[in-house]
């Protein structure tokens, strides 16, 4: 991550990529990593000055005897002010570099890109202005200005881009806004900074910065939302990890937020409520459309409802995929006396 | 255990304190004396302190690698409980409660508060309190400490139960902080006017103001959180129609004024070690005076600076953080005047000097931190980062206790008659020095990375720093253990203590140690201010007040 050189001049470790900061990738990156490091410096002369100072008196004048002569000065205007005056002209500086510098942050130019984000718990959705629409990943142009439209879906997230120094609150029921300028091609973080429950930190999401070519192909390549030549499963197992839910269900049995779905499709079931079921067509489909409908015994009513988030095809699609989650040699994993739900499937598969 | 039965004996002991003044467990519960008072909401907060702490241990644990230790539900189960236990059961009513319900009366001359029952009620509804939060550990509360909405609207009755604690702690600290004031203008005894008042007394009064001001806010606030849930009304959740920021502002409102509660007494501690280990005269105690109290006025103007990135306004934004600079000014005040008290001293390096100056730069980092967090371009990276948590802590732990740590080793003596083993207690201080740092210093390097907070798991990149902090957490808890449990063994078995160990001049030490039940047999007349140490060069005139 940390690619700076050592350079050996004040001004270079001022300007420069200086400890621990993630890499620059936003046109003001460099610019707040000044103010940060000029903030840094002062902090740490101050600090040195202050403790060294009382180390030295806690030294020098070490008690020698219990009557010991000492100083009974109780005062002194002159340096009172002088102490006083001085932190405060610092304090007026750093304030003001802050200041401008923020200011522009929060200045976006006439004509950005706009991408609207949704944050719903957990997973955040990119629209691009043609439609295009991405989970998780937010794909944006080189040297271009973006200006990201933020609002939430449930509880309030903030969206979080440490490479662009950027963060902002994602609130529900109002628009929020940042923006940035990338100045490198790269994949880049991006977290979910203000706690939102079980999966917060899970909601994590990636900023692609491609070339502007690379950008205008991947936003009018629309493939990935009509997925006419998929079948429902290949579509299903797309939708699984697009929509976020390996987040929370494994596929190897081992459970996480959610119980696993391997073998899932077919097994007995005992809820919360103390019923049991057998989890077939129809039960998936419910608990992914209201979710906290029918909850497994053990396990938490986490899961946010996809009612009205996905097609119909869609729900079909990930229920083709949960069956092809079967554990070797489980006779259970054939379909279950349902003969309606078949039918569905089927009808999908044609 | 035989020795200590016949220490006990008339010849070595003052024949009534007020420990042995009444005996049973009854004449502690029912007791009005502030003595004793202050000493149950020690052991009462202490116990709080240890749980939070090992709720702390059980976050670090789960931090030490990525990857799950506990179910992400039972870590944001553990760190909330962290968060409630130590914000609202420990260092809310923190110094004022103990030290300061102990040496108010004491450094004023006074019998007691002017307020004894009313400062009993206010024990038992911190009981009272601790119980109703306490209760919410097994109830899977998750909202943070912080209770933001509308997150908060969805555990419901965890986060009724927890709210409706808060609240009733409030009442407490609103009480304590009443009679504190009450009991500062009335209980003086004649001669210590305003100017002679020792600091830590001044700085319990600035306290005592943000405690009765502030205070009320946050029990509005929280009633209308559990109207929220109970009710559905419709104030802070967005799904009905209520603004979820504005419970961040009515939150901030009262939560930041009372870091400020936090740290007040803190810096009143250190003001009156300094000097006497020192043996001088404290420097600038005007200066220091006006610092407390006009950082007490600054506190209610910053809040906005916890709501940055909240989706306030630009201007809000630009405004709050012009402001809370203007807090930066009187804290650093303070700080040259402690360093400028030790010039020409005679210092000695005995526990509570080490710890105050443990203080001071532990202070100092956090201080610095705090600039970061309060210049806007910065705070966009560093804010809801492990940068803050680290900052934070400097402030509460490295401040705060770290404060109350060096005020208990110095007044212990006063407390319980008794001294604690000084070589071990001076071994569990650089323990505790270590372990602190060793914990926090990279949780900096963490924040600079943008490492999230509250998170329970972590992209493998982060996970070096994480594990030297988690080690270093293990041995910063193992300290806290230590000295605690040293100085409970020494409370009851430790060596006698001569009256006044340090030669303080400040009029808690004019009266025996342990102190009698009425606290002064004849109520003292003061002719001098409380810092006339030292012994002043040829040229100048000593500096001792009668009461010496």
């Amino acid at each position: 991550m940390d690619n700076t050189e050592n350079t050996s001049s004040l001004l270079d470790f001022l300007k420069g990529n200086f400890d621990q900061m993630p890499e620059q990738a936003s046109t003001w990156a460099g610019q707040v990593d000044t103010v940060n490091n000029v903030i840094t410096l002062i902090s740490l002369v101050c600090t040195l000055l202050i403790v060294g100072a009382m180390l030295f008196f806690a030294i020098r004048y070490r008690r020698r005897t219990d009557n010991d002569v000492t100083s009974q000065v109780t005062h002194n205007t002159t340096m009172e002010l002088v102490w006083t005056i001085i932190p405060t002209i610092i304090c007026g500086f750093i304030f003001y570099v802050g200041f401008t510098t923020y200011r522009q942050m929060r200045t976006p130019p006439l004509n950005p890109l706009e991408v609207n984000v949704d944050a719903y718990k957990w997973r955040w959705e990119f629209r691009h202005d043609n439609g295009k629409k991405d989970t998780n990943l937010l794909v944006v142009p080189l040297g271009q200005a973006v200006r990201l439209i933020m609002t939430s879906h449930d509880v309030i997230h903030s969206f979080y881009i440490p490479n662009m120094r950027i963060k902002e609150d994602v609130v529900p029921d109002r628009y929020t806004y940042t923006w940035f300028t990338p100045t490198k091609v790269g994949d880049f973080h991006i977290f979910c900074t203000e706690y939102c429950g079980t999966g917060h930190s899970d909601m994590l999401a990636t900023v692609q910065v491609v070339t502007p070519e690379q950008y205008k192909s991947y936003v009018w390549d629309r493939t990935g939302q009509s997925d006419a030549d998929l079948s429902p499963a290949e579509l299903g197992a797309k939708l699984f990890v697009k929509k976020t839910c390996n987040t929370c269900h494994s596929i190897d049995g081992s459970a996480l937020v959610g119980p696993s779905l391997l073998g899932a499709y077919g097994r007995t079931r005992e809820c919360t409520d103390g019923t049991t079921l057998v989890a077939d067509e129809n039960y998936l489909r419910e608990s992914i459309l209201n979710s906290s409908a029918k909850i497994v015994k053990g396990f938490a009513p986490a899961m946010p409802a996809f009612q009205g988030m996905l097609e119909e095809s869609e729900v079909q699609a990930l229920i083709a995929y949960i069956k092809t989650l079967k554990v070797d040699g489980d006779v259970q994993s054939s379909a279950p006396e349902s003969s309606s739900a078949t039918t569905n499937t089927k009808d999908v598969e044609k | 255990m035989s020795q200590a039965m016949s220490s006990t004996s008339v010849q070595e002991q003052p024949v009534e304190n007020y420990l042995n003044w009444q005996k049973g467990p009854m004449s502690w519960w029912m007791s009005v004396d502030h003595k004793r008072i202050a000493l149950m909401y020690f052991v009462s907060m202490f116990f709080f302190f240890l749980i939070g702490g090992m709720a702390a241990l059980a976050v670090r644990l789960e931090l030490f690698r990525a990857g799950d230790f506990f179910t992400p539900q039972t870590y944001n189960t553990l760190f909330t409980l962290h968060g409630v236990i130590m914000v609202f059961l420990f260092i809310v009513p923190g110094v004022p409660a103990t030290l300061g319900n102990f040496l108010l009366p004491l450094m004023i001359g006074a019998k007691d508060v002017v307020f004894p029952r009313l400062n009993r009620l206010s024990y038992w509804l911190y009981v009272l309190g601790a119980l109703v939060v306490g209760s919410c550990i097994f109830m899977g509360l998750d909202t943070g400490w912080t209770f933001y909405a509308p997150y908060s609207v969805q555990n419901r009755a965890a986060v009724i139960l927890a709210a409706l604690g808060a609240f009733i702690l409030g009442f407490s600290s609103i009480l304590t902080g009443l009679n504190f004031i009450v009991t500062t203008h009335k209980m003086r005894a004649p001669g210590l006017t305003w100017d002679r008042l020792p600091l830590f007394v001044w700085s319990l009064y600035a306290t005592s103001l943000l405690q009765v001001i502030a205070t009320p806010i946050v029990g509005v606030t929280l009633l209308l959180l559990i109207l929220e849930n109970a009710f559905g009304i419709g104030v802070f959740d967005a799904a009905k129609g209520g603004d979820p920021v504005l419970f961040e502002h009515m939150f901030w409102f009262y939560s930041h004024p009372v870091v400020y509660i936090m740290i007040l007494p803190a810096f009143g501690i250190i003001s009156e070690i300094v000097p006497v280990f020192s043996r001088r005269p404290i420097f600038g105690y005007k200066a220091l005076v006006y610092a407390s109290v006009g950082i007490a006025a600054v506190s209610f103007l910053v809040w906005g600076h916890h709501m940055f990135v909240s989706g306030m306004s630009n201007w809000a934004r630009y405004i709050f953080s012009f402001l809370t600079f203007s807090v930066a000014i009187p804290t650093a005040i303070k700080v040259f005047n402690w360093v400028a008290t030790m010039y020409k001293g005679s210092i000695s390096w005995d526990t509570p000097m080490l710890y105050a100056m443990g203080f001071v730069f532990m202070f100092m980092i956090a201080g610095c931190t705090g600039v970061h967090l309060a210049t806007l371009a910065t705070d966009a990276h560093y804010h809801d980062t492990y940068f803050v948590v680290a900052h934070f802590h400097y402030t509460m732990q490295g401040g705060t206790v770290i404060a109350l740590f060096a005020g208990l080793h110095y007044w212990f003596p006063k407390l319980f008659g008794r001294m604690y083993n000084e070589k071990f207690a001076k071994f569990t201080w650089l323990m505790l020095f270590i372990g602190f740092n060793g914990t926090f210093l990279p949780q900096f390097a963490l924040g600079m990375q943008g490492m999230p907070r509250r998170y329970h798991d972590y992209p493998v990149e982060f996970e070096p720093l994480h594990a030297i902090s988690s080690v270093f957490a293990g041995i910063n808890g193992l300290a806290y253990v230590l000295i605690l449990g040293h100085l409970a063994y020494s409370a009851f078995w430790g060596k006698r203590a001569s009256g006044n160990v340090w030669n303080s001049l400040s009029l808690e030490w004019a009266t025996p140690s342990p102190p009698p039940h009425d606290n002064f047999a004849e109520i003292p007349t003061v002719t001098e201010w409380t810092y006339g140490y030292g012994k002043a060069p040829s040229s100048e005139k000593a500096n001792n007040p009668a009461m010496a």
